[in-house]
């Protein structure tokens, strides 16, 4: 692949351009992130007066705290799941844009149009339908005999969370499957036809191995945003609850921090959170560097 | 294994446009069929038809008798070799080659079996385990072959398939796809737009203009009787030599737009005198000097090239048409000089609709 560089004369120019993102990127995030594993390795008294430096104490509390426990398996299953429907959604939404002829232009715009919906809209818009007194879907839900209200019952309110998340990402994704999809030569799946392979088969084995890079690129972008950029729909829609029952770290974070000021314990969480995302970045960019190495 | 494809007037639209009218065609067992044309011709698009990727307006596709024209490409058991060639990415040579017959549920032994006969036929076996980014273009070329031969398909396809090959191993895919062809023996139908290629390799040739088969026979019929104006100008190079006449003498003689008037050998044409005509000539065919007895143009040479075992020279007429000729002796030295077309060798086409007139 040819590169294209451009070579300034001085240095002052190149410096003015990059110092907004260098800027930007040392407020908002490495400040805060290094006051962040300041604050985890302290503790503050109950009137907070005063802090006192306690090593890796807040981590000790944290990983002794069954609740925490059960939060990282919540987040774990929350994210599996969101990315496991919106990923499959986008996927055979993309497949069916993708051989539709007539009208393609109409079906693309308006299966991209969720990504434009801010977070605690589609909240809203979720709430409208399935509120357990105002949902107009509701009714519906009693009369195939189904209890429906998020507010009482874990399982639904988790399923509903999943679906309001899912849904905001399925955009994301139909543009890039759809993309990939197109990027593949129309031959080759013709070549498998003649091959004599079915529509199945020919997904299996010609389509999806040739997705395969999109996929992977996408399932981690789809665990970072279902991780750390669902907060807004959960706050929305459940709060986190019922319980803690949609409680996932993120916004675990928030309650113990801004809600209950344990600041030392939210902000210890937080450093996990993002070791954890780090990790998955590393993973990412070990996986690609692996494949330009194949290729 | 061979089998005889019969098309029964196959059309085919795009909406409004009709790219492919009533195409009649058949292909005798064993047959290399080669459908030439220019580009927008619809020859790739009778081929997608025959290959079942494409479903007809109208018309019938027959193997072996069977109409198989509601049938799924994959039910056809045809082979298709695609100008980009169409590999999968992803797979090594032999799953390439395998996909098709793993398709068809053959046992593992078997599989590679048949994928190492293929490959040694066409000296794949070293490059098995790689993939097709690490192969040149002619490895793709052969492994797309040997994807098609290893399946034994009844008939094969062939998609312009050297098109994206260099000069040199163009011919040489050229000379090995025939040899392949003759010795498995399969029917085959192939697209080109490069008449060298149509010429060498088609047993009958099908000439193709507009959605149209205007001529199909022999290849050395159509370049010694072409059926149009439009075959006699698309087929050799340099082209046919076309000028205007009218029909004279009770239609036996055409009259050049100079004056001239040029007998013709093989006996009267029907239709009134004055009739616009095209007379048409072979550049190999044109002689300079020559006989005393037939009437001679003056020319004047406006270009040589020596090709070296012949030499082709382009002349103006005095009536300002141009005239090319092919020469295998040594070329004349000035540039003024006087050609003959000697009457054996013209062709005489209805200037109106382009059809070939012939004595009768």
């Amino acid at each position: 692949m040819s590169e294209r560089r451009t070579v300034f004369a001085g240095s002052a120019l190149p410096v003015l351009l990059v110092a907004p993102q260098v800027l930007l990127t040392a407020v908002f995030f490495l400040w805060p992130a290094a006051r962040a594993v300041q604050a985890s390795l302290e503790r503050g008294d109950a009137f907070g007066l005063s802090v006192r430096f306690v090593g890796l104490a807040n981590f000790a509390d944290l990983f002794a705290d069954p609740l925490y426990i059960a939060a990282i398996w919540r987040t774990l299953f929350f994210c599996g799941a969101v990315s496991l429907i919106s990923m499959g959604t986008a996927l055979l939404l993309a497949l069916c844009a993708d051989a539709v002829v007539r009208g393609r232009v109409f079906y693309r715009t308006a299966l991209i149009w969720p990504y434009a919906v801010a977070p605690v809209v589609s909240a809203a818009v979720w709430l409208l339908m399935l509120h357990p007194q105002v949902g107009w879907l509701t009714p519906a839900l009693e009369r195939l005999g189904i209890a429906w209200n998020y507010r009482l019952d874990d399982a639904q309110a988790m399923l509903l969370v999943i679906l309001a998340s899912a849904w905001k990402q399925v955009s994301y994704n139909f543009i890039f499957f759809l993309a990939a999809l197109q990027a593949i030569p129309t031959s080759l799946v013709e070549a498998a036809r003649m091959d004599g392979a079915g529509p199945v088969r020919r997904f299996l084995t010609i389509l999806f191995p040739l997705l395969a890079p999109t996929t992977g690129f996408l399932l981690s972008v789809n665990i970072a945003y279902s991780a750390f950029e669902t907060f807004g729909t959960i706050e929305a829609l459940t709060r986190g609850g019922p319980g803690q029952a949609t409680e996932t770290l993120m916004m675990k974070v928030y309650r113990d921090g801004v809600v209950n000021l344990d600041l030392g314990a939210s902000s210890a969480q937080s450093v996990v959170l993002m070791a954890g995302t780090m990790g998955l970045v590393a993973l990412q960019v070990l996986m690609m560097r692996r494949r330009r190495d194949v290729a | 294994m061979s089998a005889r494809l019969e098309l029964e007037g196959l059309s085919k639209a795009f909406g409004r446009t009709g790219v492919l009218h009533a195409v009649d065609l058949c292909a005798e067992p064993g047959d290399m069929v080669v459908i030439v044309g220019a580009s927008g011709c619809g020859k790739s698009t009778l081929l997608r038809l025959v290959a079942g990727l494409e479903t007809p307006s109208a018309g019938r596709v027959r193997l072996d008798g069977r109409d198989i024209t509601p049938l799924d490409p994959a039910s056809r058991d045809m082979a298709m070799v695609f100008q980009n060639y169409a590999l999968y990415p992803h797979m090594s040579v032999f799953d390439n080659m395998a996909y098709g017959l793993r398709l068809r549920g053959l046992s593992r032994a078997q599989i590679s079996d048949k994928v190492g006969k293929a490959a040694d036929m066409l000296g794949l076996g070293a490059l098995l385990s790689r993939k097709p980014r690490q192969l040149s273009g002619g490895q793709r070329q052969r492994v797309a072959m040997g994807r098609a031969i290893v399946r034994e398909p009844r008939l094969f396809l062939f998609d312009e398939p050297l098109s994206n090959l260099d000069a040199k191993l163009r011919l040489a895919m050229r000379v090995e796809i025939r040899r392949l062809q003759k010795s498995l023996g399969t029917t085959s139908l192939y697209v080109t737009h490069d008449q060298v290629e149509a010429m060498t390799l088609a047993d009958r040739l099908v000439v193709m203009e507009e959605g149209r088969a205007v001529q199909v026979a022999p290849p050395l019929e159509i370049y010694r009787r072409p059926a149009t104006l439009y075959v006699a100008g698309f087929m050799g190079a340099p082209p046919m030599n076309l000028l205007s006449a009218t029909l004279v003498a009770d239609g036996t003689a055409a009259r050049l737009e100079g004056g001239m008037v040029l007998p013709f050998a093989d006996g009267r044409r029907s239709g009134a005198d004055g009739l616009a005509l095209m007379v048409g000539i072979r550049p190999e065919h044109v002689e300079v000097g020559g006989e005393r007895s037939s009437p001679a143009l003056p020319a004047q040479v406006e270009l040589r090239e020596p090709l070296g075992a012949e030499t082709i020279l382009i002349c103006r007429l005095t009536g300002g048409e141009m005239v090319s000729l092919r020469l295998t002796g040594e070329p004349p030295e000035t540039d003024r000089i006087e050609i003959r077309l000697p009457a054996r060798h013209l062709h005489v086409f209805d200037a109106a609709s382009g059809l070939r007139l012939d004595p009768g």
